[in-house]
Protein backbone atom coordinates (compact mmCIF):
# COMPACT_ATOMS: atom_id res chain seq x y z
CA UNK A 1 0.00 0.00 0.00
CA UNK A 2 1.49 3.68 -1.11
CA UNK A 3 0.50 6.64 0.41
CA UNK A 4 0.96 10.12 -0.55
CA UNK A 5 2.31 11.97 2.15
CA UNK A 6 1.31 15.64 2.53
CA UNK A 7 2.29 16.33 6.14
CA UNK A 8 4.88 16.35 6.96
CA UNK A 9 7.30 17.14 4.15
CA UNK A 10 9.57 14.15 4.51
CA UNK A 11 8.80 10.26 6.03
CA UNK A 12 11.98 11.17 8.25
CA UNK A 13 10.16 13.36 9.97
CA UNK A 14 7.17 11.06 10.77
CA UNK A 15 7.61 10.53 15.11
CA UNK A 16 5.23 9.60 17.79
CA UNK A 17 2.82 12.10 19.39
CA UNK A 18 3.05 14.18 15.74
CA UNK A 19 0.41 14.31 12.94
CA UNK A 20 0.73 12.82 9.24
CA UNK A 21 -1.35 13.76 6.97
CA UNK A 22 -1.47 11.09 3.66
CA UNK A 23 -4.47 11.22 0.61
CA UNK A 24 -5.50 7.45 -0.59
CA UNK A 25 -7.00 6.67 -3.79
CA UNK A 26 -10.56 5.92 -2.66
CA UNK A 27 -10.52 2.18 -2.70
CA UNK A 28 -7.16 2.04 -0.26
CA UNK A 29 -9.16 3.14 2.64
CA UNK A 30 -10.51 -0.42 2.25
CA UNK A 31 -6.88 -1.76 3.32
CA UNK A 32 -5.58 1.89 4.68
CA UNK A 33 -8.40 2.11 7.63
CA UNK A 34 -8.41 -1.26 8.99
CA UNK A 35 -4.90 -1.32 9.46
CA UNK A 36 -4.37 2.32 11.27
CA UNK A 37 -7.21 0.43 13.95
CA UNK A 38 -5.14 -2.77 13.85
CA UNK A 39 -1.90 -0.85 14.99
CA UNK A 40 -3.58 1.44 17.14
CA UNK A 41 -2.99 4.52 15.12
CA UNK A 42 -6.31 7.48 15.47
CA UNK A 43 -7.16 8.93 12.78
CA UNK A 44 -9.66 11.67 10.99
CA UNK A 45 -10.88 11.86 7.42
CA UNK A 46 -10.24 15.52 6.53
CA UNK A 47 -11.65 15.45 3.05
CA UNK A 48 -13.94 12.66 2.05
CA UNK A 49 -13.50 13.42 -1.78
CA UNK A 50 -11.03 15.46 -2.71
CA UNK A 51 -12.33 15.67 -6.58
CA UNK A 52 -15.14 17.51 -5.41
CA UNK A 53 -12.98 19.74 -3.20
CA UNK A 54 -10.78 21.33 -5.85
CA UNK A 55 -13.91 21.64 -8.43
CA UNK A 56 -15.66 23.52 -5.75
CA UNK A 57 -12.39 25.14 -5.74
CA UNK A 58 -12.05 26.71 -9.45
CA UNK A 59 -15.70 27.51 -9.34
CA UNK A 60 -17.50 24.59 -11.26
CA UNK A 61 -16.68 22.19 -13.75
CA UNK A 62 -13.59 21.65 -15.92
CA UNK A 63 -12.41 24.75 -18.21
CA UNK A 64 -13.95 23.73 -21.09
CA UNK A 65 -17.49 23.83 -19.67
CA UNK A 66 -17.30 27.28 -18.10
CA UNK A 67 -19.90 29.23 -19.46
CA UNK A 68 -17.57 32.61 -19.92
CA UNK A 69 -16.42 34.12 -23.79
CA UNK A 70 -12.79 34.09 -22.19
CA UNK A 71 -13.62 30.33 -21.03
CA UNK A 72 -13.98 29.05 -24.42
CA UNK A 73 -11.03 27.76 -26.34
CA UNK A 74 -11.03 29.18 -29.85
CA UNK A 75 -7.50 28.05 -30.58
CA UNK A 76 -8.86 24.29 -30.57
CA UNK A 77 -11.00 22.55 -32.66
CA UNK A 78 -14.50 21.70 -30.94
CA UNK A 79 -16.73 18.49 -31.47
CA UNK A 80 -20.55 19.35 -33.01
CA UNK A 81 -21.79 19.15 -29.62
CA UNK A 82 -19.52 22.05 -28.03
CA UNK A 83 -20.46 23.91 -30.72
CA UNK A 84 -24.07 23.75 -30.19
CA UNK A 85 -23.47 24.51 -26.01
CA UNK A 86 -21.28 27.53 -27.38
CA UNK A 87 -24.20 28.58 -29.53
CA UNK A 88 -26.57 28.45 -27.09
CA UNK A 89 -24.48 29.94 -23.88
CA UNK A 90 -24.00 33.47 -26.69
CA UNK A 91 -27.66 33.39 -27.37
CA UNK A 92 -28.22 33.35 -23.72
CA UNK A 93 -25.18 35.70 -22.75
CA UNK A 94 -25.38 38.14 -25.43
CA UNK A 95 -29.46 38.67 -26.33
CA UNK A 96 -29.45 42.17 -27.21
CA UNK A 97 -26.90 41.48 -29.91
CA UNK A 98 -27.26 37.66 -30.73
CA UNK A 99 -30.38 35.57 -31.52
CA UNK A 100 -29.97 31.95 -32.41
CA UNK A 101 -32.21 30.12 -34.78
CA UNK A 102 -32.80 27.04 -36.79
CA UNK A 103 -33.26 26.93 -40.38
CA UNK A 104 -34.15 23.23 -40.07
CA UNK A 105 -32.97 19.54 -39.70
CA UNK A 106 -30.26 17.75 -41.26
CA UNK A 107 -30.53 14.24 -42.85
CA UNK A 108 -30.07 12.73 -39.27
CA UNK A 109 -32.49 15.15 -37.85
CA UNK A 110 -30.08 17.76 -35.94
CA UNK A 111 -30.59 20.76 -36.04
CA UNK A 112 -29.27 23.51 -38.60
CA UNK A 113 -28.71 26.37 -36.11
CA UNK A 114 -27.85 29.81 -37.58
CA UNK A 115 -26.58 32.84 -35.13
CA UNK A 116 -28.57 36.74 -36.37
CA UNK A 117 -25.52 38.98 -35.10
CA UNK A 118 -25.87 42.66 -35.47
CA UNK A 119 -27.26 45.64 -33.14
CA UNK A 120 -31.01 46.20 -33.37
CA UNK A 121 -30.56 49.68 -34.16
CA UNK A 122 -33.05 50.09 -37.14
CA UNK A 123 -36.28 48.03 -37.99
CA UNK A 124 -34.52 47.12 -41.73
CA UNK A 125 -30.74 46.97 -42.38
CA UNK A 126 -29.06 44.59 -44.85
CA UNK A 127 -27.00 41.67 -44.29
CA UNK A 128 -24.72 39.62 -44.99
CA UNK A 129 -24.65 35.99 -44.67
CA UNK A 130 -21.48 33.32 -43.54
CA UNK A 131 -21.69 29.70 -43.66
CA UNK A 132 -18.55 27.43 -42.40
CA UNK A 133 -18.50 23.17 -42.64
CA UNK A 134 -20.06 23.16 -46.33
CA UNK A 135 -17.77 20.09 -46.30
CA UNK A 136 -17.14 18.21 -43.03
CA UNK A 137 -13.33 17.90 -43.46
CA UNK A 138 -12.27 21.13 -43.67
CA UNK A 139 -12.09 21.96 -39.95
CA UNK A 140 -9.94 25.24 -40.02
CA UNK A 141 -14.01 26.43 -41.69
CA UNK A 142 -16.00 25.99 -38.18
CA UNK A 143 -12.88 27.56 -36.42
CA UNK A 144 -13.33 30.37 -38.37
CA UNK A 145 -17.03 31.24 -37.92
CA UNK A 146 -16.75 30.68 -34.36
CA UNK A 147 -13.81 33.29 -34.52
CA UNK A 148 -15.69 35.49 -35.94
CA UNK A 149 -18.40 35.46 -33.79
CA UNK A 150 -16.06 36.03 -30.68
CA UNK A 151 -14.01 39.36 -32.38
CA UNK A 152 -17.48 40.74 -33.29
CA UNK A 153 -18.70 40.49 -29.48
CA UNK A 154 -15.11 41.38 -27.87
CA UNK A 155 -14.49 44.01 -29.98
CA UNK A 156 -17.77 45.59 -31.32
CA UNK A 157 -17.46 48.07 -28.34
CA UNK A 158 -13.74 49.28 -28.70
CA UNK A 159 -13.06 48.85 -32.63
CA UNK A 160 -15.00 51.61 -34.92
CA UNK A 161 -14.97 49.42 -37.43
CA UNK A 162 -16.79 46.04 -35.58
CA UNK A 163 -19.00 48.89 -34.21
CA UNK A 164 -19.59 50.03 -37.90
CA UNK A 165 -20.30 46.65 -39.03
CA UNK A 166 -22.71 44.98 -36.31
CA UNK A 167 -24.72 48.65 -36.40
CA UNK A 168 -25.57 48.89 -40.01
CA UNK A 169 -25.72 45.51 -40.50
CA UNK A 170 -27.19 41.77 -39.69
CA UNK A 171 -24.74 38.76 -39.93
CA UNK A 172 -26.34 35.17 -40.46
CA UNK A 173 -24.20 33.35 -39.44
CA UNK A 174 -23.85 29.31 -39.99
CA UNK A 175 -21.00 27.80 -37.67
CA UNK A 176 -21.46 24.38 -39.51
CA UNK A 177 -23.50 23.79 -42.18
CA UNK A 178 -23.09 20.09 -42.65
CA UNK A 179 -23.90 18.88 -39.17
CA UNK A 180 -24.27 15.19 -40.05
CA UNK A 181 -20.80 15.19 -41.88
CA UNK A 182 -18.72 16.99 -39.60
CA UNK A 183 -19.77 14.80 -36.96
CA UNK A 184 -18.97 11.76 -38.74
CA UNK A 185 -15.54 13.24 -39.23
CA UNK A 186 -14.81 12.94 -35.58
CA UNK A 187 -16.39 9.92 -35.13
CA UNK A 188 -15.46 7.97 -38.36
CA UNK A 189 -13.68 9.04 -41.45
CA UNK A 190 -11.20 12.40 -40.83
CA UNK A 191 -11.61 12.39 -44.59
CA UNK A 192 -15.36 12.61 -44.93
CA UNK A 193 -16.32 15.62 -46.99
CA UNK A 194 -20.06 15.02 -47.99
CA UNK A 195 -23.43 14.78 -46.31
CA UNK A 196 -24.77 11.44 -44.74
CA UNK A 197 -27.97 10.65 -47.12
CA UNK A 198 -28.24 7.44 -47.59
CA UNK A 199 -28.45 6.05 -51.15
CA UNK A 200 -30.92 3.63 -52.60
CA UNK A 201 -29.00 1.31 -54.92
CA UNK A 202 -25.28 1.69 -54.09
CA UNK A 203 -23.93 1.20 -50.35
CA UNK A 204 -22.33 4.45 -50.72
CA UNK A 205 -23.53 7.92 -48.40
CA UNK A 206 -23.38 11.40 -49.18
CA UNK A 207 -24.03 14.10 -51.45
CA UNK A 208 -21.36 16.69 -51.30
CA UNK A 209 -23.27 20.02 -50.26
CA UNK A 210 -21.32 22.11 -52.70
CA UNK A 211 -22.75 20.73 -55.59
CA UNK A 212 -26.16 20.08 -55.06
CA UNK A 213 -27.67 23.51 -55.50
CA UNK A 214 -30.26 24.96 -58.37
CA UNK A 215 -27.85 26.28 -60.66
CA UNK A 216 -26.26 24.32 -63.84
CA UNK A 217 -26.43 21.61 -61.59
CA UNK A 218 -24.47 18.28 -62.44
CA UNK A 219 -23.28 19.38 -65.49
CA UNK A 220 -19.10 19.77 -65.37
CA UNK A 221 -17.06 19.72 -62.27
CA UNK A 222 -19.43 17.21 -60.50
CA UNK A 223 -20.25 13.62 -60.33
CA UNK A 224 -23.97 11.59 -61.13
CA UNK A 225 -21.74 8.44 -59.26
CA UNK A 226 -23.61 8.48 -55.62
CA UNK A 227 -20.42 6.83 -54.54
CA UNK A 228 -17.64 9.23 -55.89
CA UNK A 229 -17.08 12.78 -53.80
CA UNK A 230 -18.47 15.45 -55.87
CA UNK A 231 -22.03 13.81 -56.38
CA UNK A 232 -24.56 15.98 -57.11
CA UNK A 233 -27.41 13.85 -55.78
CA UNK A 234 -30.23 12.64 -57.27
CA UNK A 235 -32.04 15.90 -58.00
CA UNK A 236 -31.12 20.18 -56.74
CA UNK A 237 -31.64 20.44 -53.21
CA UNK A 238 -31.73 16.81 -52.72
CA UNK A 239 -29.66 17.29 -49.58
CA UNK A 240 -32.46 19.02 -46.48
CA UNK A 241 -29.29 21.22 -45.47
CA UNK A 242 -29.08 22.85 -48.64
CA UNK A 243 -32.74 23.15 -49.12
CA UNK A 244 -33.54 24.81 -45.76
CA UNK A 245 -30.12 26.96 -46.50
CA UNK A 246 -31.72 27.81 -50.19
CA UNK A 247 -34.81 28.47 -48.67
CA UNK A 248 -33.89 30.72 -45.81
CA UNK A 249 -31.46 32.51 -48.33
CA UNK A 250 -34.40 32.93 -51.09
CA UNK A 251 -36.91 34.42 -48.36
CA UNK A 252 -34.34 36.84 -47.57
CA UNK A 253 -32.66 37.83 -50.94
CA UNK A 254 -34.10 41.39 -50.92
CA UNK A 255 -31.84 41.89 -47.39
CA UNK A 256 -28.70 39.40 -48.02
CA UNK A 257 -25.95 41.57 -50.06
CA UNK A 258 -23.18 39.00 -49.44
CA UNK A 259 -22.54 35.38 -49.30
CA UNK A 260 -19.32 34.22 -47.92
CA UNK A 261 -18.92 30.27 -47.91
CA UNK A 262 -15.64 28.84 -45.88
CA UNK A 263 -13.75 26.10 -47.15
CA UNK A 264 -10.07 24.67 -47.12
CA UNK A 265 -7.58 23.94 -48.23
CA UNK A 266 -5.87 26.30 -50.99
CA UNK A 267 -4.99 30.07 -49.76
CA UNK A 268 -7.69 31.52 -52.34
CA UNK A 269 -10.53 33.61 -52.47
CA UNK A 270 -13.16 32.74 -55.19
CA UNK A 271 -15.82 34.66 -56.93
CA UNK A 272 -18.66 33.74 -59.71
CA UNK A 273 -18.55 31.79 -62.13
CA UNK A 274 -17.34 28.15 -60.85
CA UNK A 275 -19.83 26.30 -63.75
CA UNK A 276 -18.42 28.24 -66.70
CA UNK A 277 -15.18 30.38 -68.06
CA UNK A 278 -17.52 33.85 -68.28
CA UNK A 279 -17.62 37.78 -66.75
CA UNK A 280 -19.64 38.20 -64.03
CA UNK A 281 -21.38 41.66 -64.58
CA UNK A 282 -20.33 43.87 -61.67
CA UNK A 283 -16.57 42.22 -62.11
CA UNK A 284 -14.97 45.62 -61.53
CA UNK A 285 -16.33 46.12 -57.81
CA UNK A 286 -16.17 42.28 -57.19
CA UNK A 287 -12.50 42.10 -58.51
CA UNK A 288 -11.83 45.44 -56.31
CA UNK A 289 -13.13 44.23 -53.31
CA UNK A 290 -11.37 40.87 -53.92
CA UNK A 291 -7.75 42.48 -54.70
CA UNK A 292 -8.36 44.73 -51.48
CA UNK A 293 -9.23 41.76 -48.95
CA UNK A 294 -6.44 39.75 -50.47
CA UNK A 295 -4.13 42.68 -49.16
CA UNK A 296 -5.56 43.22 -46.46
CA UNK A 297 -4.99 39.48 -45.54
CA UNK A 298 -1.27 39.40 -46.62
CA UNK A 299 -1.04 42.49 -44.02
CA UNK A 300 -1.37 40.01 -41.14
CA UNK A 301 1.81 37.42 -41.71
CA UNK A 302 2.54 37.61 -45.02
CA UNK A 303 0.31 34.51 -46.46
CA UNK A 304 -0.99 34.87 -49.95
CA UNK A 305 -3.59 33.92 -51.12
CA UNK A 306 -4.48 33.47 -54.85
CA UNK A 307 -8.47 35.44 -56.00
CA UNK A 308 -9.98 35.33 -58.96
CA UNK A 309 -12.97 33.51 -60.43
CA UNK A 310 -13.59 30.08 -59.72
CA UNK A 311 -13.39 28.13 -63.04
CA UNK A 312 -10.43 29.73 -63.49
CA UNK A 313 -8.22 29.80 -60.84
CA UNK A 314 -9.34 26.27 -58.74
CA UNK A 315 -11.24 24.53 -61.01
CA UNK A 316 -14.41 24.43 -63.14
CA UNK A 317 -17.60 22.94 -60.89
CA UNK A 318 -21.61 23.32 -61.35
CA UNK A 319 -24.12 23.53 -58.33
CA UNK A 320 -22.15 25.59 -55.93
CA UNK A 321 -23.46 27.66 -53.37
CA UNK A 322 -21.73 30.38 -54.40
CA UNK A 323 -22.87 30.40 -57.94
CA UNK A 324 -26.48 29.93 -56.68
CA UNK A 325 -26.20 33.01 -54.15
CA UNK A 326 -25.17 34.66 -57.03
CA UNK A 327 -27.65 33.91 -59.09
CA UNK A 328 -30.33 34.62 -56.73
CA UNK A 329 -29.46 38.25 -56.27
CA UNK A 330 -27.16 38.55 -54.47
CA UNK A 331 -24.26 40.62 -55.98
CA UNK A 332 -20.69 39.88 -53.35
CA UNK A 333 -20.70 35.71 -53.52
CA UNK A 334 -17.47 34.73 -51.93
CA UNK A 335 -15.84 31.43 -51.15
CA UNK A 336 -12.30 31.43 -49.40
CA UNK A 337 -10.27 28.10 -49.12
CA UNK A 338 -8.71 29.02 -46.40
CA UNK A 339 -4.56 27.81 -45.45
CA UNK A 340 -2.86 25.59 -46.20
CA UNK A 341 -1.66 24.57 -49.57
CA UNK A 342 -1.31 21.44 -49.02
CA UNK A 343 1.60 20.76 -46.14
CA UNK A 344 -0.89 20.34 -43.72
CA UNK A 345 -3.93 20.51 -45.87
CA UNK A 346 -6.68 19.42 -44.35
CA UNK A 347 -5.05 18.40 -40.83
CA UNK A 348 -4.14 22.01 -40.17
CA UNK A 349 -2.62 22.20 -36.77
CA UNK A 350 -4.74 23.88 -34.18
CA UNK A 351 -1.62 26.56 -33.68
CA UNK A 352 -2.84 27.15 -37.05
CA UNK A 353 -6.20 28.50 -36.17
CA UNK A 354 -4.89 31.98 -34.87
CA UNK A 355 -3.49 33.09 -37.20
CA UNK A 356 -5.17 31.77 -39.80
CA UNK A 357 -8.05 32.52 -38.50
CA UNK A 358 -6.66 36.46 -37.90
CA UNK A 359 -5.88 37.38 -41.18
CA UNK A 360 -9.06 35.79 -42.62
CA UNK A 361 -11.10 38.39 -40.36
CA UNK A 362 -8.89 41.17 -42.45
CA UNK A 363 -10.18 40.11 -45.25
CA UNK A 364 -13.83 39.67 -44.43
CA UNK A 365 -13.92 42.96 -42.48
CA UNK A 366 -12.28 44.55 -45.49
CA UNK A 367 -15.30 42.76 -47.49
CA UNK A 368 -17.61 44.03 -45.32
CA UNK A 369 -17.09 47.58 -45.32
CA UNK A 370 -16.54 47.53 -49.47
CA UNK A 371 -20.20 46.51 -49.29
CA UNK A 372 -20.93 49.53 -46.88
CA UNK A 373 -19.55 51.81 -50.34
CA UNK A 374 -21.75 52.44 -53.23
CA UNK A 375 -20.38 49.81 -55.94
CA UNK A 376 -22.62 46.78 -56.63
CA UNK B 1 4.21 25.60 -81.82
CA UNK B 2 5.43 28.59 -79.91
CA UNK B 3 5.05 28.37 -76.48
CA UNK B 4 1.95 30.69 -74.85
CA UNK B 5 2.25 32.46 -71.80
CA UNK B 6 -0.14 31.26 -68.63
CA UNK B 7 -1.29 33.12 -65.97
CA UNK B 8 0.44 32.06 -62.88
CA UNK B 9 -2.71 31.99 -60.53
CA UNK B 10 -4.69 29.76 -62.65
CA UNK B 11 -4.83 25.93 -62.36
CA UNK B 12 -3.13 24.96 -65.14
CA UNK B 13 0.39 26.31 -64.10
CA UNK B 14 -0.32 25.46 -60.74
CA UNK B 15 -1.40 21.48 -61.49
CA UNK B 16 1.75 21.38 -63.42
CA UNK B 17 3.98 22.88 -60.97
CA UNK B 18 2.06 20.18 -58.60
CA UNK B 19 3.86 17.43 -60.90
CA UNK B 20 7.27 19.51 -60.81
CA UNK B 21 7.68 19.81 -56.75
CA UNK B 22 6.48 16.24 -56.29
CA UNK B 23 9.47 14.90 -58.57
CA UNK B 24 12.09 17.39 -57.01
CA UNK B 25 10.96 15.50 -53.46
CA UNK B 26 11.32 12.54 -54.40
CA UNK B 27 14.75 13.50 -56.07
CA UNK B 28 16.33 16.07 -53.52
CA UNK B 29 13.79 15.62 -50.36
CA UNK B 30 14.87 13.10 -47.52
CA UNK B 31 14.24 12.84 -43.81
CA UNK B 32 16.04 16.17 -43.24
CA UNK B 33 14.75 17.56 -46.08
CA UNK B 34 11.27 18.68 -46.99
CA UNK B 35 10.80 20.97 -50.32
CA UNK B 36 7.55 23.15 -50.00
CA UNK B 37 5.81 25.55 -52.97
CA UNK B 38 5.67 28.88 -52.60
CA UNK B 39 4.71 30.58 -55.78
CA UNK B 40 4.67 30.21 -59.18
CA UNK B 41 6.32 32.71 -61.04
CA UNK B 42 6.18 32.39 -64.50
CA UNK B 43 4.67 29.84 -66.36
CA UNK B 44 4.31 28.92 -70.10
CA UNK B 45 2.49 25.99 -72.24
CA UNK B 46 3.72 24.22 -75.57
CA UNK B 47 1.27 22.09 -77.71
CA UNK B 48 3.68 19.74 -79.49
CA UNK B 49 1.97 17.76 -82.32
CA UNK B 50 1.82 13.78 -82.20
CA UNK B 51 3.71 14.43 -78.43
CA UNK B 52 1.65 16.65 -75.48
CA UNK B 53 1.48 19.27 -74.04
CA UNK B 54 4.58 21.05 -72.30
CA UNK B 55 4.71 23.20 -69.57
CA UNK B 56 7.96 25.74 -69.01
CA UNK B 57 7.76 27.18 -65.22
CA UNK B 58 9.85 29.44 -62.90
CA UNK B 59 9.15 27.96 -59.29
CA UNK B 60 9.70 29.88 -55.97
CA UNK B 61 10.29 27.28 -53.51
CA UNK B 62 11.40 26.59 -49.73
CA UNK B 63 12.84 24.09 -47.32
CA UNK B 64 10.45 23.23 -44.51
CA UNK B 65 13.40 23.37 -41.81
CA UNK B 66 15.01 26.60 -43.28
CA UNK B 67 12.07 28.67 -44.17
CA UNK B 68 13.70 31.49 -44.66
CA UNK B 69 15.52 30.94 -47.70
CA UNK B 70 14.10 31.19 -51.02
CA UNK B 71 15.00 28.52 -53.57
CA UNK B 72 14.49 28.91 -57.07
CA UNK B 73 13.77 26.45 -59.29
CA UNK B 74 12.94 25.97 -63.70
CA UNK B 75 11.23 23.20 -64.18
CA UNK B 76 9.64 21.15 -67.92
CA UNK B 77 6.86 19.26 -67.40
CA UNK B 78 5.83 16.97 -70.37
CA UNK B 79 2.56 15.48 -70.49
CA UNK B 80 2.06 12.78 -72.45
CA UNK B 81 -0.89 12.80 -75.38
CA UNK B 82 -3.46 10.91 -74.29
CA UNK B 83 -1.88 8.07 -72.13
CA UNK B 84 -3.47 7.22 -68.99
CA UNK B 85 -0.73 4.88 -68.26
CA UNK B 86 2.65 7.03 -69.03
CA UNK B 87 3.82 8.98 -66.34
CA UNK B 88 4.80 12.69 -67.38
CA UNK B 89 8.32 13.42 -68.30
CA UNK B 90 9.64 16.22 -65.58
CA UNK B 91 12.73 18.33 -65.48
CA UNK B 92 13.78 20.43 -62.71
CA UNK B 93 17.12 22.39 -62.55
CA UNK B 94 17.34 24.04 -58.50
CA UNK B 95 19.38 27.63 -58.49
CA UNK B 96 22.35 27.43 -56.12
CA UNK B 97 22.73 24.77 -53.28
CA UNK B 98 20.47 23.06 -51.00
CA UNK B 99 21.03 23.54 -47.26
CA UNK B 100 23.16 19.92 -46.29
CA UNK B 101 21.44 17.39 -44.18
CA UNK B 102 24.58 15.08 -43.60
CA UNK B 103 24.42 15.51 -40.20
CA UNK B 104 20.15 15.31 -39.93
CA UNK B 105 20.56 12.22 -42.37
CA UNK B 106 23.05 10.67 -40.29
CA UNK B 107 21.50 11.37 -37.03
CA UNK B 108 18.70 10.21 -38.06
CA UNK B 109 19.92 6.67 -39.65
CA UNK B 110 21.78 5.77 -36.77
CA UNK B 111 19.06 6.31 -34.62
CA UNK B 112 16.86 3.64 -36.82
CA UNK B 113 19.44 1.33 -37.10
CA UNK B 114 19.75 1.27 -33.25
CA UNK B 115 16.09 1.06 -32.52
CA UNK B 116 15.65 -2.52 -31.11
CA UNK B 117 11.91 -2.88 -32.03
CA UNK B 118 10.88 -1.93 -35.71
CA UNK B 119 9.52 1.70 -35.64
CA UNK B 120 5.54 1.88 -36.34
CA UNK B 121 3.24 4.54 -36.26
CA UNK B 122 0.07 6.00 -37.48
CA UNK B 123 -1.84 8.74 -38.16
CA UNK B 124 0.81 11.49 -39.38
CA UNK B 125 -0.25 14.33 -38.57
CA UNK B 126 -2.78 13.43 -36.17
CA UNK B 127 -6.60 14.48 -36.88
CA UNK B 128 -5.75 17.74 -35.06
CA UNK B 129 -2.33 18.60 -36.99
CA UNK B 130 -0.18 17.36 -34.82
CA UNK B 131 3.42 15.33 -35.61
CA UNK B 132 4.85 14.40 -32.58
CA UNK B 133 8.66 16.19 -32.99
CA UNK B 134 10.68 12.31 -33.30
CA UNK B 135 8.28 11.36 -35.83
CA UNK B 136 8.88 14.68 -37.90
CA UNK B 137 11.69 12.82 -40.21
CA UNK B 138 9.49 9.77 -40.98
CA UNK B 139 6.84 11.91 -42.48
CA UNK B 140 9.35 14.21 -44.64
CA UNK B 141 10.52 10.49 -45.96
CA UNK B 142 6.58 10.37 -46.62
CA UNK B 143 7.06 13.06 -48.52
CA UNK B 144 9.64 11.90 -50.81
CA UNK B 145 7.48 8.72 -51.36
CA UNK B 146 4.14 10.50 -52.07
CA UNK B 147 6.33 12.82 -54.60
CA UNK B 148 7.07 9.86 -56.65
CA UNK B 149 3.22 8.47 -55.89
CA UNK B 150 2.24 12.40 -57.56
CA UNK B 151 4.96 12.47 -60.21
CA UNK B 152 4.15 8.99 -61.69
CA UNK B 153 0.31 9.43 -61.40
CA UNK B 154 -0.34 13.01 -62.66
CA UNK B 155 -2.00 14.30 -65.54
CA UNK B 156 -3.32 17.76 -66.39
CA UNK B 157 -6.79 17.07 -64.84
CA UNK B 158 -5.11 16.19 -61.29
CA UNK B 159 -3.43 17.85 -58.46
CA UNK B 160 -2.57 15.82 -55.79
CA UNK B 161 -1.34 16.37 -52.08
CA UNK B 162 -0.21 14.07 -49.37
CA UNK B 163 -3.21 14.42 -47.22
CA UNK B 164 -1.72 11.87 -44.09
CA UNK B 165 0.59 8.98 -43.40
CA UNK B 166 -2.16 6.20 -42.43
CA UNK B 167 0.35 3.74 -41.59
CA UNK B 168 4.15 3.33 -41.70
CA UNK B 169 6.04 0.17 -40.79
CA UNK B 170 9.71 -0.15 -40.72
CA UNK B 171 11.43 -3.21 -42.29
CA UNK B 172 14.24 -4.53 -41.13
CA UNK B 173 17.25 -5.01 -43.80
CA UNK B 174 20.11 -7.12 -44.50
CA UNK B 175 21.89 -4.40 -46.13
CA UNK B 176 22.76 -0.86 -45.22
CA UNK B 177 19.77 0.69 -46.51
CA UNK B 178 16.38 1.78 -44.36
CA UNK B 179 13.30 0.50 -45.62
CA UNK B 180 9.67 1.97 -44.58
CA UNK B 181 6.19 0.64 -45.37
CA UNK B 182 3.94 3.19 -46.04
CA UNK B 183 0.03 3.50 -46.32
CA UNK B 184 -0.08 6.91 -47.80
CA UNK B 185 -3.79 8.76 -48.20
CA UNK B 186 -3.72 11.23 -50.88
CA UNK B 187 -5.71 13.97 -51.77
CA UNK B 188 -6.88 14.62 -55.29
CA UNK B 189 -8.20 18.33 -55.46
CA UNK B 190 -10.44 17.10 -58.90
CA UNK B 191 -11.96 14.46 -58.23
CA UNK B 192 -11.84 15.45 -54.29
CA UNK B 193 -10.88 11.93 -53.59
CA UNK B 194 -8.84 10.85 -50.20
CA UNK B 195 -6.82 7.38 -51.35
CA UNK B 196 -4.67 5.07 -49.97
CA UNK B 197 -1.33 3.87 -51.61
CA UNK B 198 0.86 1.76 -50.50
CA UNK B 199 4.40 2.28 -50.63
CA UNK B 200 7.99 0.92 -49.90
CA UNK B 201 10.68 3.26 -49.82
CA UNK B 202 14.69 2.37 -49.14
CA UNK B 203 16.45 4.88 -47.58
CA UNK B 204 20.67 5.70 -47.09
CA UNK B 205 22.16 8.97 -46.09
CA UNK B 206 24.52 9.03 -49.25
CA UNK B 207 22.21 7.73 -52.00
CA UNK B 208 19.04 8.70 -50.70
CA UNK B 209 15.55 7.68 -51.05
CA UNK B 210 14.21 4.73 -53.93
CA UNK B 211 10.55 3.75 -54.21
CA UNK B 212 11.19 0.42 -54.29
CA UNK B 213 7.19 -0.98 -54.60
CA UNK B 214 4.36 1.25 -55.50
CA UNK B 215 0.37 -0.22 -55.17
CA UNK B 216 -2.51 2.33 -55.65
CA UNK B 217 -5.95 2.04 -55.26
CA UNK B 218 -7.63 -0.36 -58.13
CA UNK B 219 -4.35 -0.56 -60.49
CA UNK B 220 -0.62 -0.70 -59.64
CA UNK B 221 2.12 1.32 -60.58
Amino acid sequence: LQVDLWQPSSPLHIAEGTAADVRVPRNATRSLLPYLRQANIQYTILISDLQQAIENQTGGRSHRNRRSLSGYNYEVYHSLEEIEDWMHYLNRTYSDLVHMFSVGKSYEGRPLYVLKLGKRSRPYKKAVWIDCGIHAREWIGPAFCQWFMKEALETYQTDPAMRKMLTQLYFYIMPVFNVDGYHFSWTNDRFWRKTRSKNMRFHCHGVDANRNWKVKWCDEGASLHPCDDTYCGPFPESEPEVKAVAHFLRKHRKQIKAYLSFHAYAQMLLYPYSYKYATIPNFNCVESAAYNAVNALQSAYGVRYRYGPASSTLYVSSGSSMDWAYKNGIPYAFAFELRDTGHFGFLLPETLIKPTCTETMLAVKNITLHLLKKCH
Amino acid sequence: SLAMELPPSHFPAARAAAVAVGYLRYLRGGPGRGLELREVRRARRQDIDDVGHKYYLELELEDVLDKDRTVNCTAEVLYHLGSKSSAPDVQVTVQGELRSTEEADKEFYNRIRSLEKELVAENIPDSHGNVPPELEPIHLLAWVASGYVIWQNSTENTKFHLAQVKHVKQVKRSDEDLQFDYVLLLHEMVSQEVLPWEVAVLWHPRRGARVSRCHGPGAGN
